[in-house]
């Protein structure tokens, strides 16, 4: 996350290599379960959603995580930390390089897909989850944080239950 | 050295311990044989399934896929109303339908392009009269004898229901007077809109789950979030009611709000220090004057949950003796306001795959499945709230699931 006054066309690389590096940082902060700090990546407004394409494509709101504004963003991290019983388990996100649009001078839009790994405590590593990352993002506090990030995934089903963020 | 077989004890691995509906014997999750008679007497026999709601269906050739145990089906509305014909063709059993959802004129196999109309009937086979006098069906081929399987339809408060069975009574004798009292409270309200849908595949037999949800007593102890915040707790005003014979239940609760009472003390997983930030997922918008958390099991396949402003239906799909799907349809009604639409969404993270109460179950759910498997002599043991199955004002209690497997035993004869 650099250091950040505006967005201008064309836009520069360093710029490209800094929305990439945040979206390998927000993937090493699910990875790791560190998710004390993973509403660092959003701004104060932002919207947090994991949907089927199903839902996405019909236009329908709903979302498996659906979360409006910080507060919802932190609650569910330390909800996921304190309190919320599950098994063990370890993910590890593969991104692709975002296809990144200019939305104004302080907005950007971005897409990337993703391939999220599953390891459970007692099993092998399978294939939980691909889909593709629709986002938005900000210069907040002179950084480039999440306004949006929905996380449209490909599966039919998902397998036993989504626990943590994608 | 030549070994003793016991057989008595090998016959009796199969059968029901001898003290009845208070214990369950764990074959019942793992045995093939048995899961296919329950496909065969408990989903496609005298019940009735959840396929849909209306509003997924708004026009004439609009439909979905669904599934009845491990059969499917096609939901699909004509001019005059919504039919429900096996999705299996009269000819080789091919498909017919591979989208989960759309609309269509008529339906039409891939195979060989039999053709049939919404309803069902067949309306014409290609090469029906050979090729140059060549080939061809016999002369006395009827297209009247090879329609669709058509299953008997009905539509209460914009939900769907199908049988395959001529003799079972109608959905709403089916459910009794009770039961459809406390379903048209939520589905005669407004007319009803999608809000979304989720699924997951448990790896668990679609009896541990039945049985979860008709289970107040464990809500009151793993639930952080539920017993926290008073939700849904042991010293609540609750209902759990078996309906008709255990085939059904009924539960309701009203909500206490976070308070710290003489229970209190014995709920080893109520957290004094959970505050939330945004509180929203946890209020209670009054919008039915009755303060009630309430949901409704219709056996075998319809979990109708209303917890403070989330409405669902969670349909049980078995997908195999060890695994079920559950497909949940979250709606509301097409007269919420903004904030009841925002509610809907925000409380949703409570329930469903992702829910922080619901993923407790589908976590417990999977470990259960591996520790009732290889143990065919284990016995589960059900008298908390006593021995009987008679309605209990309480959530202490496993009347619930002695209903359920005393309805059970008759229906299967064990």
């Amino acid at each position: 996350m650099n250091n950040l006054k505006s967005l201008k066309l064309p836009l520069p690389p360093e710029i490209q290599l800094s929305v990439a590096e945040m979206f390998e940082a927000y993937a090493e902060a699910c990875d790791s379960g560190h998710l004390q700090k993973w509403h660092e990546f959003f701004t104060d407004d932002a919207i947090y959603r994991v949907t089927s394409r199903e839902n996405y494509q019909a236009g329908l709101a709903h979302g498996d995580i659906y979360c409006e504004g910080l507060a919802m963003i932190r609650d569910r991290a330390d909800a996921l930390l304190d309190s919320t019983v599950y098994e063990p388990r370890a993910l590890r996100h593969l991104i692709s390089h975002p296809r990144i649009e200019l939305l104004s001078e302080k907005r950007l839009a971005a897409r990337t897909s993703f391939l999220v790994i599953e390891a459970m405590s007692d099993d092998e590593p399978q294939i939980y989850m691909s889909g593709t990352y629709v986002d938005e993002l900000a210069v907040q506090d002179a950084q480039l944080k999440f306004s949006k990030r929905v996380c449209v995934y490909d599966n039919y089903r998902i397998r036993t239950s989504l626990v943590y963020p994608v | 050295m030549e070994q003793l077989v016991d057989v008595s004890r090998l016959r009796n691995a199969r059968s029901w311990p001898a003290e009845g509906f208070t214990r369950v014997p764990a074959w019942i999750y793992t045995d093939e044989e048995n899961y296919q008679r329950e496909l065969d007497i408990l989903f496609a026999g005298n019940s009735w399934s959840y396929v849909g709601l209306a509003c997924e269906l708004p026009e004439t050739g609009s439909f979905k896929r669904a599934w009845i145990g491990e059969r499917q089906v096609i939901v699909i509305r004509d001019e005059e109303g919504i039919n429900v014909v096996e999705n299996r063709c009269a000819h080789r059993s091919s498909a017919i339908c591979w989208k989960n959802q759309g609309k269509m004129a008529d339906l039409t196999c891939p195979y060989h392009q039999w053709n049939y109309s919404l309803k069902g009937d067949l309306l014409g086979v290609p090469l029906r009269r050979g090729v140059h006098g060549e080939g061809g069906m016999p002369t006395d081929f009827k297209l009247t004898e090879h329609g669709l399987n058509k299953l008997r339809v009905a539509v209460r408060g914009g939900t769907i229901w199908a049988t395959f069975s001529d003799g079972a009574p109608s959905f709403e004798d089916y459910c009794g007077e009770e039961l459809i009292a406390r379903f048209d409270r939520i589905f005669t309200k407004a007319p009803l809109r999608i809000v979304g849908y989720s699924k997951q595949i448990i790896p668990s037999n679609w009896k541990l789950y039945l049985e979860n949800s008709r289970d107040p007593y464990h809500a009151t102890l793993l639930h952080t979030f539920f017993i926290t915040f008073g939700l849904y707790r042991a010293d609540n005003e609750h209902l759990t009611a078996p309906v008709q014979g255990g085939r059904h239940s009924s539960n309701y609760a009203i909500s206490a709000g976070k308070k710290v009472t003489s229970e209190t003390s014995q709920m080893t997983r109520f957290n004094h220090g959970l505050t939330l930030r945004d509180m929203e997922i946890v209020g209670h918008r009054d919008e039915f004057g009755d303060r009630q958390n309430t949901a409704l099991q219709i056996f075998p396949s319809a979990f109708i949950q209303q917890h403070a402003n989330v409405l669902a239906v969670r349909n049980i799909i078995p997908r195999g003796v060890g695994r079920l799907e559950l497909s949940w349809t979250y709606f509301g009604y097409v007269d919420d306001d903004e904030e009841l639409r925002r509610l809907r969404l925000k409380q949703s993270n409570l329930v469903g795959p992702g829910g922080l109460v619901s993923l407790e179950d589908s976590e417990l759910l999977k470990p259960l499945q591996s520790n009732v498997s290889g143990y065919a002599d284990s016995v589960a043991f059900l008298e908390m709230g006593g021995t009987d199955v008679k309605t209990q004002y309480s959530m202490a209690t496993e009347v619930g699931l002695r209903a359920f497997y005393d309805f059970y035993r008759k229906e299967m004869e064990l």
